[in-house]
């Protein structure tokens, strides 16, 4: 009888070997439509990838259905293109039960906050340490062209000719709701933030929610183009940096300051004095809101990291209960099903 | 033989092979300690056993009223008995509700106990009845004792230090111990059991024994009853014993296949009627690695189990019929990835929410064909609550050779309901064997679809293992590169070799056994929770000279090899299910047998002498049988 019960196939405590971007080139033909903004980010993660040092066969990428979900094919690691809305379930069952390895999940805006809205919050408030990557391009591009939870109001599609009635979802409003330890924006565009912001992300303990903002050339080019477009992004963009005032423009001369619980733009303010000064490890969640809240044309748009708390994960609780319980408990089979009345029958 | 002995009668005693008795009460009355104590003395003695216990769907519904009457059935018998009975022998009704729902089941002359101090006009006005059932001859059909049980027990814990509230509660006891001089027994096993319950509450444990054995003593002492009864002790296999519930079993199961395949088990489910205790039972133990998830809905519940299986540990979720259809798409998942995990599914009764506390078997289909395209998997369904703990380790080890997902059919009645079980030796129980794959030297030449020939498997290969990084999902791969793959051929092979491995796991299906002739008239045959009411009716048939085999499935896909030839050596073949022909509707289209269907679709099992009648009338003996549905009765009514 084997009385030792361990989940992993192999031990990963060899010398993990130094590998390149090129590693984790999968060797599938990568079928996004040319100039989709998913391609800087498929580069960006598989740049990113060898600065992590795990063990290349620990990595998981696990997706849904959309666009973005045919993302773990083109990567080399080990790969599951899951369901519409459930890859965070698969994720969460995978990390759960195997703890040393290194989960991401690759998800949409109609994956993640329609179909798949409710395993978002729950992966959140659990925080399960898993790193999930939202491709917001505010538009269902699979299916070909209709509204998602995340287009603007009024905005014309197929399913909406007359333009939708609805509002939409803010992303990183409903991350910080449901309590994310660690919630980003970045932008297809910015290949350098992009990566970092990936990085940084991969390495916290815990949910690291990161919406990225990418732009869908075929049914909704040109979407964020209003604030990302290389001309204005200096004046329509603040970049957040934990620390730091809130400051942006060509020289970084305009700043943010509050004006009771109201963020307003101050326009060439000579010094730092009195500008919002960026807190991403305020355990209090407030500060990272109101940024949150902050949209062009009133505000430039903010990216970067706007929460990166330390807190329990579940995997690690779970892992916890199970080593007391073993250190309180003998794991006596027998005993257990002798348990309660028994009686002898000769 | 027993560890306990029968106490000295004083009455005249008779002596009878079983008897099957019902406590009622308003669901705050304590009905199913009462019977539950009853049980377990009753199994310590040494008799064969089976019970039913029956809640009312509110967790408090008006204290009183008839939908608050919460029932418990057990039979005891100095015989092998296979199911709680169809009609009790005795009545326990602790107030006019309960005598209301559960009086028509009671057999003709059998015994009525009442708590005459319930029968207050409100109390009588709840339970929507007229006049006083005990004056206006309602129950001149049965033997009623009227007792003072509520004032009795009063007088029983005068000047304990507890509120009236609290004292009324004792009343249970006090029933019990009435019950337990009725039929020979003695108080110890309630009195350890009660010390060890109550140990922090001495007050409490003072007041349940001092109930119990005023209810022992006025037995004693009134001349109400002229009879004792007495049911000899039952020949038994000797080992050790204990009484498990099918959920309980159910858990124990799937921890002896952790166990035994040296894997750890991670459950997630979503907290469901009647399948919650599987979730209570496994959350249970983690000392011995198990992990649960609560999901937050079923479809994340099953997805997690995907999750789980394709990290290589032992997957397993559980649910109820609603649950079950949430989960069909993430399911199918790993229909298509070919990942090897078991769904639990404890069957409840009807459509849409139907009766969540009533039992069905309505879901064979959903199991089998509830997925959008071809989607085979493995269905499994255990005959007794005991069985339960076999079939959930036989559903690991099928879907760890075969790589295939397996749907556990229990039900409500298996699942609450509960039965004497010997122990197993851990060393008898059986090997269930895994394989990772056997790492390549580069991933990329890997085929995660190279199968076993002999299974059909595809190898398991898990994150973790190096040189096997493979990609997989929803989409049709190719069976040889392992790559999306759209071309008609493929999904043609692809599409048969997952259908051919449910089909090749019949060679790990023991053939169907026959009880009864190797040939006859007619044949019976049942799955999951019927199995006791079957083979009792077709004994009891036989009994009577008639030839009449029964036989049960407990693999219902792939269906055991030698069914077919089976159904072949009966004049006819009668199919009981709790459903309206699922089973049939398989066994026609498969074997073109004509099978008769024989469906009851009442929440209720059937009853034994329900299968008598259909066998009669099949075999030309009576009329067409019409099932008698009783009143609204908690437990047996139909």
């Amino acid at each position: 009888m084997t009385t030792a019960i361990t989940g992993s196939p192999q031990g990963a405590d060899e010398a993990i070997p130094v590998l390149t971007r090129k590693d984790f080139v999968s060797d599938q033909e990568v079928r996004w439509c040319p100039g989709c903004g998913d391609y800087a980010i498929l580069a960006q993660m598989q740049k990113m990838l060898p600065e992590l040092r795990i063990p290349h066969e620990n990595i998981v990428f696990i997706s849904g259905i959309g666009c973005s979900s045919r993302f773990p094919y083109y990567v080399e690691t080990y790969g599951f293109h899951s369901i519409h809305g459930r890859a965070l379930t698969l994720a969460t069952g995978l990390k759960t039960s195997r703890p040393e390895l290194a989960v991401f999940v690759i998800t949409g805006d109609g994956d993640g906050l329609s179909i798949g809205g409710n395993h978002l919050l729950h992966a959140m408030r659990r925080n399960i340490d898993i790193t999930v990557v939202l491709f917001n391009n505010q538009i269902y591009g699979l299916t070909k062209g209709q509204y998602s939870p995340t287009s603007e109001m009024g905005k014309i599609t197929k399913s909406s000719p007359y333009g939708t009635v609805e509002e939409p979802l803010h992303p990183l409003r409903i991350a910080l709701a449901a309590g994310a330890t660690f919630v980003a924006r970045s932008i297809d565009r910015d290949t350098k933030h992009l990566e970092e912001t990936l990085y940084r992300a991969a390495t916290h303990r815990g949910t690291s929610f990161v919406e990225v903002y990418q732009n869908c050339v075929i049914f909704n080019d040109g979407a964020f183009d209003s604030f990302a477009d290389k001309e204005v992004r200096q004046e329509r963009m603040v970049y957040l940096e934990h620390g730091q005032p809130v400051r942006f423009g060509r020289s970084r001369e305009h700043g943010i300051r509050m004006n009771g619980y109201v963020p307003e733009v101050v326009r060439n303010a000579p010094g730092d004095g009195g500008l919002l000064v960026h807190d991403a490890r305020d355990p209090n969640p407030v500060l990272a809101g109101i940024l949150v809240e902050m949209r062009y044309p009133d505000f430039p748009v903010p990216i970067g990291v706007f929460r990166d708390v330390e807190a329990p994960t579940y995997n690690d609780l779970v892992e916890e209960q199970v080593a007391n319980a073993r250190a309180k408990e003998a794991a006596d089979f027998e005993g257990l099903l002798r348990s309660g009345e028994t009686w002898e029958v000769l | 033989m027993t560890t306990e002995s029968a106490v000295e009668p004083e009455q005249t005693v008779e002596k009878l092979d079983r008897v099957t008795i019902r406590f009622a009460g308003d669901s705050g009355d304590g009905m199913q300690l009462t019977g539950t104590q009853f049980t377990r003395t009753s199994a310590v003695f040494g008799n064969d056993i089976a019970t039913l216990p029956d809640f009312p769907a509110e967790i408090r519904a008006p204290t009183g009223s008839l939908p608050g009457v919460s029932g418990f059935q057990l039979s005891f018998a100095s015989s092998d008995i296979l199911t709680p009975g169809d009609q009790p022998d005795a009545l326990v009704a602790m107030n006019p509700a309960a005598l209301k729902t559960n009086i028509g089941d009671l057999r003709p002359g059998g015994l009525v106990i009442v708590d005459e101090d319930e029968f207050t006009d409100s109390n009588l006005k709840k339970a929507a009845y007229i006049s006083n059932p005990l004056e206006d001859g309602t129950l001149s059909k049965w033997q009623v004792a009227r007792i003072n049980i509520t004032r009795q027990n009063e007088l029983a814990l005068e000047g304990l230090p507890l509120p009236a509230k609290q004292k009324f509660q004792s009343r249970n006891f006090y029933a019990l111990g009435l019950v337990l001089w009725l039929y020979g027994r003695s108080m110890d096993t309630t009195v350890k059991w009660a010390t060890d319950r109550f140990r922090r509450n001495p007050d409490v444990l003072d007041a349940n024994l001092r109930a119990m054995r005023a209810g022992y003593h006025f037995g004693e002492t009134t001349e109400i009853f002229h009879h004792r009864y007495e049911v000899p002790a039952a020949e038994v296999q000797p080992g050790t014993y204990r009484h498990i519930s099918g959920n309980e079993a159910t858990a124990l199961g799937c921890l002896a296949a952790s166990i035994r395949s040296g894997l750890p088990l991670v459950y997630s489910s979503y907290p469901i009627t009647p399948a919650s205790d599987v979730l209570h039972e496994l959350s249970k133990f983690k000392a011995f690695g198990v992990k649960t998830i609560q999901a937050e809905d079923e479809i994340a519940a099953m997805g997690m189990t995907v999750g789980v299986a394709y990290g290589g540990q032992l997957a397993l979720t559980g649910t109820s019929g609603p649950g079950l259809a949430l989960k069909s798409e993430a399911l199918n998942l790993a229909v298509m990835t070919e990942l090897p995990l078991v769904v639990i599914n404890v069957q409840r009764a009807g459509p849409s929410t139907g009766m969540p506390t009533k039992t069905e078997q309505s879901d064979l289909l959903q199991a089998l064909f509830g997925r959008n395209g071809d989607s085979p998997v493995a269905v499994l369904a255990p005959a007794t609550p005991s069985d339960c703990f076999i079939m959930a380790m036989e559903a690991f080890r099928l879907a760890l050779k075969y790589m295939v997902p397996v749907i556990l059919l229990s039900d409500g009645y298996l699942g609450n309901g509960s039965e004497p079980w010997r122990i197993p030796a851990i060393e008898d129980l059986p090997s269930i064997d895994h394989h990772y794959a056997k790492p390549v030297d580069d991933s990329r030449k890997f085929n995660p679809y190279e199968r076993d020939p002999a299974t059909l498997a595809r190898p398991w290969a898990v994150p973790g293992q190096k040189g096997l990084m493979h990609r997989i999902g929803g989409i049709e791969k190719s069976g040889q590169t392992g790559d999306i793959a759209y071309d008609a051929g493929n999904h043609h092979r692809m599409t048969l070799a997952r259908l051919g491995k449910v089909e090749r796991m019949v060679q790990d299906v023991p053939p169907v056994e026959v009880t009864g002739p190797p040939e006859g008239d007619l044949l019976v045959l049942g799955w999951g929770s019927t199995y006791g009411a079957i083979t009792s009716g077709c004994e009891r048939a036989r009994k009577a000279g008639k030839r009449v085999a029964s036989a049960h499935l407990r693999y219902l896909n792939p269906l055991p090899a030698n069914l077919g030839e089976v159904l072949r050596n009966y004049g006819k073949v009668l199919i009981p299910e709790m459903n309206t022909g699922q089973l049939s509707l398989i066994v026609r289209g498969k074997y073109l047998v004509d099978a008769v269907p024989f469906n009851k679709i009442a929440g209720q099992p059937f009853k034994i002498a329900e299968i008598e009648g259909k066998i009669d009338e099949l075999l030309g003996l009576t009329g067409p049988f019409e099932f008698q549905f009783g009143p609204a009765s908690v437990l047996g009514g139909g």
